[in-house]
């Protein structure tokens, strides 16, 4: 077993409505950035993780997106990286 | 009639809950969320709050509770449950009931009275009210707005499996105003309004007393 760091990014699907994503876009407009336009807000998840191989940890960690990280109706996740944990 | 009334933590509309099923003459009582055992209840009531603190999303741990397999086998065998804001996000979490709750569309924690228009009087929570029928009570929540892609939205339409409507102002943003869905079989009823909250005149309204109504389970709707 080697133990690896995965990460996920999980977001508002495009579709639904971000009501953070346009408080935080009006936020940075009132501190003077005024080139901001559409601004989403997600969450970003690290978790560590036992596995045989960097394959089986992938696949742990798309389970993990299904049944739990991520909400199939309202949000969209990417794996964005599974590597061996220092 | 038996209710039982799941507690998880972070539960806190836990005890109105069970006074409101108490006053329509239940027989009432706590179940644990650690509990497998729903102590024979024939009803089960999931109640507002923030169960493990909204973590995640509102309802995504408590579903994982051991409780919801109990309440998952119940609502398969046919028998009513109600859930109530957090308890409406635990069973769309769960996927007894579909679609999601999503963060208000204004942002802001609602928590005013609020108008709902019966929909559907065909299932044990509505059985007692009539279809157009108005009704005031309260809504209190920061992630109340209904969302489901558009297959589903139709489905439940054209099923009559929306329950509930606000009307008269919208709180959340809620697709097509909904405030409350029942499931296929029309057993398992979540709404983000609190029916407990306004069970007696006391309260300023006693509209949601009905929905303990236990005399609409017995009919067997």
């Amino acid at each position: 077993m080697t133990r690896f760091r995965a990460r996920v990014r999980v977001m508002p699907r495009s579709s639904i409505l971000d009501p953070q994503g346009q408080a935080v876009s009006h936020a940075l407009g009132e501190l003077g950035f005024g080139g901001v336009g559409e601004v989403r807000v997600g969450r970003a998840v690290e978790l560590l993780l036992d596995a045989a191989s960097a394959d089986a940890a992938r696949a742990d960690a798309l389970q993990m997106c299904e049944r739990l990280l991520a909400n199939p109706v309202t949000e969209d996740y990417v794996l964005e990286g599974v590597e061996p944990a220092a | 009639m038996k209710i039982a009334v799941v507690r998880f933590p972070g539960s806190n509309c836990d005890a109105d809950a069970l006074e409101a099923a108490r006053a329509s003459g239940a027989d009432a009582a706590f179940v644990w969320h650690r509990s497998t055992d729903l102590g024979g209840a024939d009803v089960i009531v999931l109640p507002g709050g923030f169960s493990y603190g909204d973590y995640l999303r509102p309802g995504a741990i408590a579903r994982f509770s051991p409780v919801m397999r109990a309440v998952a086998a119940h609502a398969a065998a046919g028998r009513p449950v109600l859930g109530i804001c957090n308890g409406f996000q635990v069973l769309c979490e769960a996927q007894l009931l579909p679609g999601a709750l999503a963060r208000n569309g204004g942002l802001s924690f609602v928590c005013r009275p609020v108008t709902l228009r019966v929909e559907s009087d065909a299932t044990p929570f509505t059985a007692r009210y009539r279809c157009g029928q108005l009704l005031r009570m309260p809504v209190a929540h920061g992630d109340g707005r209904y969302v489901a892609d558009e297959a589903t939205l139709e489905r439940l339409e054209r099923d009559g499996r929306v329950v509930f409507r606000y009307v008269g102002g919208n709180p959340n943003g809620a697709m097509h105003d909904i405030a409350g869905i029942t499931n296929e079989g029309h057993n398992v009823v979540g709404l983000m309004p609190h029916p407990e909250r306004a069970a007696e005149d006391l309260l300023g309204s006693g509209d949601g007393a009905a929905m303990f109504a236990m005399a609409a389970v017995a009919a067997g709707v």
